[in-house]
């Protein structure tokens, strides 16, 4: 087994920053990321990029080269193509490259490992053809690939950033149904950031961009459904009590994003709900240390901050893990720490102002009966709330009732729905109803895999 | 409908039988979708049809065989002459529904 100071898992901004950082100190590092450069999704194949794609992209994708570069020139172990799909507490990371398994073992690990998008189960989501806008954005990143005419739905500053993203190719979105209502306003308004001003510009900017390019834009949107034999087809909404169809072959769901807490409940870490984000965190203290002292998470993956906090909290928490291997003295972290508090808590105020003005519908986070909310084996959120009545209080139960998140995806595409579904049924806490139960190997590996581990150690 | 903004070094692989041309550095998944081919397989509950949606390895919808392995297309880079085929199980169920 290979023994290193620090394991970083995700090359995102987070991930990036935290294994420079440690780097920098004089700590052995080795970063791992399950796609075969660094960037993470937000700077996704940001060192191949065309320079034409660069410019439909923006400045925000561009300014990642500069931690990819830095990246390259250090003296960071990088291991890319690799899946972790177990850690335990004493610090062992599993992995798996090409078809074989390996184990590394840290004294400190840092988990980087992002977000999801947030499930946003509605009619005919499952349909070919209805896709995640990140999932847009990974095919304009890393092929070069845009999607024209596409309809884009839902809420949250990547469907602006798609939008214009997609206008500044010159394949305009056929329309954007937006869910946001005039109520989201006025409940944002009192969080208002001022200090982030140039942000909120940059966002109303989207907004005139769309409106200018003449792309059909419906407010506070609902009732939205998605239709088609063996693809989609047919997009229905309602919008100013108005029914609205669209001919579209290709709908792109945005309703922000949440952490990805897949290893962090793999292993048994505590977690906590948000409220104002709808969503799991894992609790961590300042200098990224979750509830196992020798694991720490940072970025996306401890709550939903954005790319620049994200890189921010990366040296962050590198800077607690040096200090922990005894590389630096607290006096030294701490003066290194202080900008950063500050800029990162001024970040923070522009979030809360995001999460409420970009707040889900609730039907976005409970369904009608007749949703499917579980892709993978396919249940609706009528018979998770069967299951509720039957007095399934957690979603274990529910797994164990109907197959719901059972299958491959391991339930990261149902198991908030599930949680929101059974604390409204049954009037409970989210966090006494709780999550799935997440158990390595947290990605399918194959048994070949598990074997290779006997001659790789 | 997709668009290429660029191309660069077209590849070929095969999908089924079919011959899909990529870009160097497509993923199996991004050359599928480019191609017109938005359904990858159909689902095992109710065979319904199936295509990308994540593209980031988190959803298993884009699941393929390669090398006699299921693999995610997502997070599979195209090779020259890659030979890719639909996952079978969902469509020999498909065509026994068809027949009774």
């Amino acid at each position: 087994m290979t023994d290193c100071d620090v394991i970083v898992i995700g090359g995102g901004p987070a991930g990036m920053a935290a294994a420079l950082t440690a780097e920098s100190h004089g700590a052995s590092v080795t970063l791992l990321d399950e796609q075969a450069t660094p960037g993470g999704q937000i700077y996704r194949a940001v060192a191949h990029c065309s320079e034409e794609m660069k410019l439909v992209l923006g400045d925000d994708y561009r300014y990642g080269e500069t931690l990819v570069t830095a990246l390259s020139q250090s003296a960071v172990q990088q291991i890319y193509n690799a899946t972790v799909w177990a850690i335990d507490s004493q610090g062992t990371v599993t992995y798996s490259q090409q078809q074989s398994a390996n184990r590394i073992n840290a004294k400190q690990i840092i988990i980087a490992t992002g977000a999801l998008e947030r499930p946003y189960p509605l009619p005919g989501w499952t349909l070919p053809g209805v896709m995640t806008i990140g999932a847009a954005q990974i095919l304009l990143k890393s092929s070069q690939l845009i999607i024209d005419q596409a309809v884009l739905v839902g809420t949250g500053p990547l469907l602006y950033t798609m939008a214009s993203q997609l206008i500044n190719a010159g394949s305009a979105p056929a329309a954007v149904i937006d869910t946001v209502t005039t109520n989201h306003h006025l409940n944002a308004a009192r969080y208002f950031p001022f200090s982030q001003a140039s942000n909120i510009l940059k966002g109303l900017s989207y907004l005139r961009q769309i409106t200018r390019a003449g792309v059909p834009y419906y407010k506070g949107a609902s009732e939205i459904e998605i239709s088609g034999d063996t693809c989609a087809d047919l997009i229905q909404f309602k919008s100013k009590s108005k029914t609205q169809h669209i001919k579209t072959d290709n709908v792109l769901l945005h309703q922000g994003v949440i952490p990805n807490t897949q290893l962090s409940r793999s292993l048994r870490l505590k977690h906590q709900w948000h409220q104002n984000q709808h969503c799991f965190h894992p609790v961590t203290d300042e200098w990224g240390v979750s509830s196992s002292d020798n694991i720490r998470i940072a970025g996306d993956g401890s709550g939903i901050s954005g790319a620049e906090v994200a890189e921010q909290q990366g040296i962050l928490v590198a800077l607690g893990a040096v200090y922990a291997l005894g590389a630096i003295d607290s006096r030294t972290r701490d003066t290194l720490a202080a900008p950063l508090k500050r800029k990162i808590a001024t970040f923070k105020k522009l979030r809360e102002f995001l999460d409420t003005l970009y707040e889900p519908p609730s039907i976005a986070l409970k369904p009608e009966n007749n949703t499917i909310v579980c892709r993978c084996e396919e249940v609706t959120a009528g018979e998770i709330r069967s299951c509720a009545r039957l007095g399934c209080s957690g979603p274990n139960q529910t797994k164990a009732f109907s197959r719901c998140g059972m299958g491959p995806c391991q339930g990261r595409y149902c198991g908030l729905t599930v949680t929101e579904i059974l604390a409204a049924e049954n009037q409970m806490s989210h966090d006494e109803v709780g999550a799935y139960r997440i158990r390595s190997p947290i990605k399918p590996v194959t048994l070949a895999e598990l074997a290779s581990l006997d001659q790789t150690q | 409908m997709y668009k290429r903004l660029t191309h660069n070094n077209a590849l070929q692989f095969t999908f089924d039988g079919c011959s899909i041309t990529a870009n160097e550095g497509d993923t199996v998944a991004a050359a599928l979708l480019c191609s017109g081919k938005s359904t990858i397989r159909h689902s095992h509950v109710s065979l319904s049809p199936r295509g990308p949606f994540c593209l980031m390895g988190a959803c298993y919808e884009c699941l393929v065989r390669h090398e006699g392995k299921t693999v995610q297309a997502c997070m599979l880079t195209v090779q020259p002459g890659m030979v890719i085929e639909r996952v079978r199980t969902a469509d020999k169920a498909l065509a026994d529904r068809k027949e009774q």
